[in-house]
């Protein structure tokens, strides 16, 4: 991308800012605390080795499933390794893949989704034909055979669930986008010569950005279970690597002797999810502002 | 007609209402005093957001959402009906106040037939029996000269015309006989030949029932047809009031005035000159559909060639073709005697800044994501190749071309009125010095006086940049205006074709006729006389061929 020589965009930018910080005092209380957890979790996910009274795999008691005590806060899992210092450690893991994850996903679907609508005909109907065949297959199934083909790593699984989820976005980036491209300023810009990736970075996307984040919001969150689910399963994130999926797992017989340590990394999921998607209803509540006119 | 002055239907006293919009109150109406006897119709005239709907809306007892009666009293029959509980209102609204909207379209279930949904209303009211309902509407469908008033009903939305739908929007309205109508811009949305048919039967109705209405335009040859009286609004304030005949006659006011100045603009022809633009028996077609018909047609360098038609006739898409994005099915288009490529994509980028298109609405022509410096300086950037400050001083330069300041440069097209859009769009196009520029109706979304305005910068930048126009329209008011030649379309055929007094004053082919005479008149005896003129040559044609 080149950007356009003119120093308006910093200056808009600077006011899109102000107006944020404005909002931020009239937020709901709901959303502020949403958006606290979020900042939260990026803390400890960037700053896991600092906060973290033990490591990631450092086994530390002699004793697994130790119940909860002043020296392990939430215990220890069936290796004697400190549930808290995992369970700080996984969010770096866990949210960390997720992001990649889902920002691949949204420029790969993205891109694409955006490039068909603006193609048409042939080209369009090829790559949905195609999206089709992937779609058609149920997305953890089709995702633990790649696994089993391609092997358990952590490149492997972001790309693998990249572009499985990729398709789910090219679908709702090229319902929107057949909107904007019917639109005259399309019209304008081809007579004007300009190049398709110009109008799908320059025309289309802005246009189509709302509807995208609003996606990104959910999708993250999907990446985020399947991810859980994947590692749960066994096929995700390898031991002795932390990561809230897995730790439900290996801590989950401790649930017929009635400790509820593996619900605490199924409530950490279950509560940033839900965060993120309160977080990203409230952005769009603020930039969609101008429903009123303002 | 006002010596039986009797009740007063309808009393609006001293009304202001206030549009919230961030949290700030501002002024949508203010002040506005008027009242309606029994079988008065009271036209209420001005330009966009000059308050002439909200008032409408206000004596239905309905207030947009974010709108507040601040002060002042509507009063129906007497009874206060803003103050009153939503169920009182919509009592009323039932049964003795109708309103008709401007979009019949939208206002219809596609699922249901029209006769259901006609006397539903009167229906669900109790007011009527399903059977005396379905005879009513019969009647009415016959007294507004609907074809086939017996089978009319039976039809979906979707199997009528425009006219005929909104003359059955306009059946649904009278069938509780309700006391007041009030009309909002019922004919906008239709070309001239159909909008004919709804004005007749709504003076028909007014003659025979002695409908109590307000009527809701923006034109005033229009409401000079039907209203009785006229009010002229400009920003929410009464500029004028007065009976039509006065008001056309002898108006007070500066403002009245400037309404229909648009209509007396007229151009001296350019002289004529060597071929520009070349079309020779162009077809197109979408799908199946064949749009144009061997369409063959040539704009002469520094002239203006208006094309005219209704919606249908294949004006628009004969615009898409030359400019470029619909590929010609057969034919071919010259420019400057070369042979152009079918699209945008085969078309040479000294081509594409040659011959530049302006759409019809400015709203769809300019990404809302954009600022006006991006918007006319990409194209400069582009075309030119003009970087940083040149860049900056060219945009500022176009602006001022085209009567815009500097202080227009960041903003995006939401924050622009309509004319002022337009005009944005208008220097993007001039930013490729362009030779030729299309025009495709985009006058047609806007106020008079600002029409007025775009078409005098038309002219002025064709005499300075010695431009050629190709001009769509069906506004024959902005051909006097803007043409030196003119081209008739209908159904995908060029009908006509000559200098445009020729045409204008002489017209050859009965469609042209049809559509100059369609064109309302400032003169409030016009339909009537149109009418009687239709009916006459109708009757002679039938002796002609009993004959």
């Amino acid at each position: 991308m080149n950007p356009l020589p003119f120093k308006a965009q910093t200056s808009d930018a600077m006011s899109v800012w102000r107006t944020f910080i404005r909002k931020l005092g009239q937020a709901p209380i709901f959303a502020l605390s949403a958006a606290v957890v979020v900042i939260g979790v990026i803390c400890i996910a960037v700053f896991a080795p600092w906060i973290a009274p033990y490591g990631e795999a450092e086994i530390v008691s002699q004793i697994p499933f130790d119940t909860w005590s002043s020296q392990f806060p939430l215990g220890t899992d069936q290796l004697g390794r400190d549930v808290l210092s995992r369970l700080i450690y996984g969010a770096r893991n866990s949210v960390g893949i997720a992001l990649v994850t889902t920002i691949l996903a949204f420029t790969i679907g993205g891109v694409l989704g955006m490039a068909a609508a603006l193609a048409g005909g042939v080209v369009d109907n090829l790559m949905s034909r195609c999206v089709d065949i992937l779609m058609s297959i149920p997305q953890l199934v089709f995702a633990l055979v790649l696994l089993a083909i391609f092997g358990a790593s952590i490149p492997n699984l972001i790309m693998i669930i990249a572009v499985l989820d990729a398709t789910r976005v090219y679908r709702i980036a090229r319902a929107t986008a057949a909107n904007v491209v019917v639109m005259e300023y399309v019209a304008a810009a081809q007579l004007r010569g300009e190049t398709s990736t110009w109008i799908v970075l320059r025309e289309i996307l802005p246009n189509v950005s709302p509807t995208l984040v609003a996606e990104f919001g959910l999708r993250f969150c999907f990446i985020f279970l399947t991810i859980s689910a994947l590692s749960f399963l066994g096929v995700g994130i390898q031991p002795p690597t932390a990561d809230w999926g897995s730790m439900v797992r290996e801590n989950a017989t401790l649930i017929s002797y009635g400790d509820i340590t593996p619900l605490v990394p199924a409530a950490a999921i279950a509560v940033l999810t839900i965060s993120v998607n309160v977080v990203v209803d409230w952005y769009l509540d603020i930039i969609h502002g101008g429903r009123d006119g303002c | 007609m006002a010596a039986e002055a009797t009740q007063t239907v309808l009393a609006v006293d001293r009304l202001c209402i206030d549009g919230f919009s961030d949290g700030n109150a501002f002024p949508i109406v203010q002040d506005v005093t008027f009242s309606l006897a029994e079988g008065e119709v009271l036209g209420l005239i001005g330009e966009s957001g000059a308050g002439k709907s909200t008032i409408g809306l206000a004596t239905i007892g309905i207030l947009r959402p974010g709108c507040r009666v601040r002060s002042g009293t509507i009063k129906f029959a007497g009874q206060d009906i803003v103050n009153v509980p939503d169920r009182v209102s919509r009592k009323l609204r039932g049964e003795q106040i109708a309103y008709v909207a401007q979009s019949a379209a939208a206002s219809f279930n596609p699922a249901q037939r029209l006769m259901d949904q006609v006397i539903e209303s009167v229906v669900v009211h109790g007011k009527m029996s399903v059977l005396e309902a379905r005879a009513r509407a019969i009647d009415i469908f016959k007294q507004l000269q609907l074809p086939n008033a017996d089978t009319f009903g039976n039809r979906f939305p979707h199997q009528v015309s425009g006219g005929q739908l909104q003359r059955a929007m306009i059946a649904m309205a009278i069938m509780s006989r309700p006391r007041l109508i009030v009309f909002d811009e019922p004919t906008t949305a239709l070309d001239v030949t159909t909008q004919i048919e709804v004005i007749a039967a709504i003076k028909s109705l007014v003659a025979t029932s002695r409908l109590t209405a307000i009527y809701i335009t923006h034109d005033l040859a229009l409401c000079a047809q039907i209203a009785s009286r006229m009010l002229v609004l400009k920003d929410g304030r009464k500029v004028e009031e007065a009976t039509t005949r006065q008001m056309l006659a002898d108006p007070h006011e500066e403002y009245t005035r400037t309404l229909w100045s648009v209509r007396n603009l007229d151009k001296d022809a350019n002289p004529t000159s060597a071929s520009i633009l070349d079309v020779r028996g162009l077809d197109a077609s979408y799908g199946n559909i064949q749009v144009l018909k061997s369409v063959s047609t040539r704009l002469e360098r520094g002239r203006t060639l208006a094309i005219v038609g209704e919606s249908g006739s294949g004006k628009s898409t004969l615009a898409r073709v030359v400019a470029g994005l619909h590929p010609p099915s057969g034919g071919d288009i010259r420019f400057n005697g070369d042979k152009l490529g079918p699209t945008f994509k085969h078309r040479s980028k000294e081509t594409l800044r040659s011959i530049q298109m302006i759409f019809q609405s400015a709203e769809n022509a300019l990404n809302p994501r954009q600022t006006v410096r991006q918007l006319v300086g990409r194209q400069i950037e582009r075309q030119r190749g003009l970087k940083g400050k040149e860049l900056q001083d060219a945009t500022l330069e176009l602006l001022r071309k085209v009567e815009m300041g500097p202080k227009y440069l960041d903003r995006r097209p939401q924050q622009l009125s309509g004319g002022e859009k337009q005009r944005v769009a208008i220097a993007r196009a001039l930013a490729a010095e362009p030779s030729v520029i299309i025009c495709d109706e985009i006058t047609s979304a806007l106020d008079q006086v600002i029409q007025h305005d775009i078409l005098n910068l038309l002219n002025r930048l064709q005499s300075e940049l010695k431009l050629s126009y190709i001009f769509i329209t069906h506004d024959i008011a902005a051909v006097k205006a803007v043409a030196d030649e003119v081209a008739v379309m209908q159904h995908g055929v060029v009908v006509e074709q000559g200098e445009k007094d020729q045409v204008l004053d002489n017209p050859r082919t009965p469609y042209t006729k049809l559509l100059l005479s369609s064109v309302p008149e400032m003169n409030p005896d016009w339909l009537d006389r149109l009418l009687s003129e239709r009916a006459a040559s109708r009757n002679a044609n039938l002796h002609g061929t009993a004959a």
